[in-house]
């Protein structure tokens, strides 16, 4: 038996180790740690109710659980085989309790390829790895296939980058196996800087071998030698976990030179990003790993051709290297039976945002985002009304209710206006300002610009002055024109995707929700009740006994009223701190 | 540039890493996340040694340095908070809580506390969002804070 405990980020934060520590304990008291394994896995994904364990084989799941139920889940659970009814994960609709999790909503829907070994192995023992047919698919090109059969291969299984930009994995792999050079490099751009994705970071923790196995395949493929791994820095557990499957790989000959008795010899070192969005940018990524600062530069000509240290450089994303061992082990042909025409497989989403069921979701390309929303991901949180989902990062857009229903791949989200980015997935409900939103973007991407071009270092900083001009009220309907102008001219301009991208939240979100924006503009209100500005705290007479807790506790002393009677607020001192609305016993303050 | 006397051990140390780069320009990244690693972060004086030992001028280090949010040249607290502003924390009201930090702590983000105890900093997605809206305390994280729990977190370190 097997009891697997979460160990991503997200339970770590919970009190996932000391449960991990109290388990083992448990069962090392009750001599039972011949019989029962106790695992620290990668993520279960469903971060909402961490931290998650999970006994195998008969594949129960417990939820929020707390070191102190360590010991009823061994006693109860591993030595009695009752199951603890408590920790179970409960249907929120008809209130029963699933014990495997194959019946839950949030994991029905879902097929996992990328994340097929998150929260199944223990992510620092290779064996484990192995295990699973692990390093197989390594083996069998190296043994029975010329790299161009690889490529074809890879062509014909129909990945396309699932950093974002969706460019065919193959077809990369084939130019960079044809450009004529020495010194050639493999690079896992694992710089995940999209704020509110963390499917990369949860593949290298969980699954870390998958990528080391898909690189060397690569590497097989254009004739390198070497790897690199672009990491972030802020993912200290990830860099810890790959470091040690490096070093196990290694030990395994599965690493280093004369891989698997072959004549091929491969490496991987990693290099740390310091925290820069635009070296998402795969010219900016080779720069910095360059020692230098990430600037972008003009492609062509294009790192398969002219890369890291102007060698032929190979860039694919976590996710995409995470998809190529099963491609080779269970063949193109049923890769491309999954998904959509023109977009095959599956596609990790980082679900977050005003949901009840937020985490890490794989689903086949082609799934509707109602279905994603409402089926896995368990509809709105506090039973609220949908708004908008917003997809691609800061590089995306916010789409809409009459989106719902659309299959998600590659093409159909750019016709909608949006992109896939590298999967970050955001809902929104009826309390999200969608200028405010938008606002929030462009402050990001101008923080983030690297300031190399003037489109992108000045047009987003006069978008975002736009648009924080509307959300206090100081806009006019000629702003949203300008907003409309300046963003086309940023898209058409701007050297790299980060700013040809940039105004992607402003443009959907005027073309989605122009109401919104009209309303900022001309009634100076937003019906959210985000932007400050346009709000007014009124005294509703009738209810006003005049206790006068308002008046004491305004910091400006903007509202006057004799005791005992009717109290009222000044408008041109309120600074709208809402102090009054929360003294009020009678219900007299409300917003207008 | 302004004249803090570091120690001679730690300079040493400093350039014992530049050598384990084998002083080469193209690791000065890397270089830069050891010696902040040392000093807990990068004063003029330690760029100019960096500078030196690579072979390269103090400005390209220097562009660097700027380049990156990792990298500081101010040091940080004793306990540096830094609150998660990826989408799902804001959307979930990171906001009220970078608020309630400032007010407590009476600095703005980017400062230290004058006893040198907190630091306030933003930072763009810790992949905790399950756990939104998010601050980390040094490397710990916790999850699902509140405007009204930011004085608990604070009173845990403040002793």
């Amino acid at each position: 038996m097997h009891i697997l405990v979460c160990g991503g980020t997200g339970c770590h934060a919970s009190e996932s180790e000391s449960l991990l520590s109290h388990l083992k304990s448990i069962v090392a008291d009750k001599g039972l740690d011949k019989e029962i394994q106790v695992i620290a896995t990668g993520c279960f994904g469903f971060c909402e109710k961490g931290p998650i364990v999970k006994i195998m084989p008969d594949n129960t799941f417990y939820t929020q659980v707390t070191p102190a139920d360590a010991r009823e889940i061994i006693e109860e659970h591993i030595i009695k085989g009752r199951k603890v009814n408590r920790l179970l994960y409960q249907d929120p609709e008809n209130k029963e309790h699933i014990a495997d999790s194959k019946h839950m909503g949030f994991y029905k829907k879902q097929i996992r390829i990328a994340l097929r070994n998150c929260g199944f192995i223990d992510p620092e023992n290779i064996d484990e790895y192995i295990s699973r047919d692990g390093y197989e698919a390594l083996a069998k090109c190296l043994t029975e296939m010329t790299p161009q059969q690889v490529i074809e291969e890879m062509k014909k299984s129909g990945l396309r980058g699932r950093g974002g930009g969706g460019f065919s994995t193959g077809l990369k792999w084939e130019i960079t196996s044809k450009s004529v050079s020495d010194v050639k490099y493999v690079v896992c751009n694992a710089d995940e800087g999209d704020p509110g994705a963390f499917m990369d970071r949860s593949i290298l923790e969980g699954d870390p071998h998958s990528v080391i196995e898909a690189m060397a395949i690569c590497g097989y493929c254009i004739g390198a030698s070497i790897g690199l791994v672009y990491i972030r820095a802020e993912y200290p557990l990830a860099i810890d976990r790959l470091k040690t499957a490096i070093a196990q790989a290694r030990e395994y000959g599965l690493l280093g030179n004369g891989i698997l008795g072959t004549g091929f010899a491969f490496d991987i070192e990693l290099r740390y990003g310091a925290g820069a969005f635009v070296c998402g940018e795969e010219t900016a990524l080779i720069h910095s790993m360059e020692g230098l600062r990430g600037e972008p530069t003009v492609k062509p000509p294009f790192p398969s051709v002219s890369g890291y240290f102007e060698k032929p450089t190979n860039v694919n994303n976590v996710e995409t290297f995470a998809n190529v061992p099963v491609i080779i082990n269970k063949g193109a042909a049923w890769f491309a039976s999954i998904g959509t025409e023109k977009s095959k497989g599956t596609k990790v989403f980082a679900l977050a945002g005003k949901i009840n069921n937020v985490g890490l979701i794989e689903v086949p390309m082609g799934t509707t985002l109602r279905e994603v929303i409402y089926e896995i991901g368990g509809g709105i949180k506090d039973g609220k009304k949908f708004k908008a989902v917003q997809t691609g990062g800061p590089s995306g857009g916010c789409l809409t209710e009459k989106h719902l229903d659309s299959p998600i791949d590659y093409d159909n989200l750019i016709a909608a206006g949006s992109m896939m980015g590298s999967g970050g997935m955001i809902v929104m409900d009826e309390d999200d300002c969608m200028v405010s939103i938008a606002k929030f973007y462009l402050d990001f991407t101008v923080e983030e610009s690297c300031g190399k071009c003037a489109p992108c270092r000045i047009g987003n900083k006069r978008l975002y002055e736009i648009l924080d001009k509307l959300t206090k009220g100081n806009g006019t309907r000629e702003d949203i024109d300008r907003l409309r102008n300046l963003s086309q001219v940023i898209k058409d301009t701007a050297l790299c995707g980060l700013g040809q991208t940039s105004p992607n939240p402003v443009l959907s979100t005027i073309e989605n929700f122009w109401d919104e924006y009209i309303e900022h503009v001309t009634d100076k209100k937003c019906r959210s009740g985000q932007c400050k500005a346009l709000l007014q705290y009124v005294i509703e007479p009738e209810n006003c006994v005049g206790c006068t807790a308002c008046a004491r506790n305004c910091p400006v002393n903007a509202i006057s009223g004799e005791r005992k009677g009717v109290h009222l607020i000044d408008q041109t001192t309120c600074i709208k701190c809402g102090a009054c609305l929360e003294k009020c016993k009678f219900n007299a303050v409300f917003i207008k | 540039m302004a004249n803090i006397k570091l120690s001679a051990n730690k300079l040493d140390e400093l350039r014992e890493v530049c050598k384990s780069f084998n002083n080469e320009k193209g690791e000065l990244i890397n270089v830069l996340h050891k010696a902040q690693g040392i000093f807990g972060y990068l004063p003029a004086e330690v760029q100019e040694v960096i500078a030196r030992e690579l072979n390269v001028s103090v400005a390209h280090v220097y562009g660097v340095v700027t380049f990156y949010s990792f990298f500081t040249m101010l040091p940080k607290g004793e306990h540096p908070v830094s609150i998660c502003l990826g989408t799902a924390c804001y959307v979930r009201g990171a906001e009220k809580v970078i608020e309630e930090f400032k007010r407590i702590l009476n600095i703005n983000v980017g400062e230290t506390t004058p006893d040198g105890k907190f630091s306030l900093a933003c930072l763009r997605c810790v992949g905790a969002c399950g756990l939104a809206p998010v601050v980390l305390v040094g490397e710990k994280v916790f999850g699902r804070v509140s405007p009204d729990g930011v004085k608990d977190i604070i009173a845990e370190y403040a002793k």
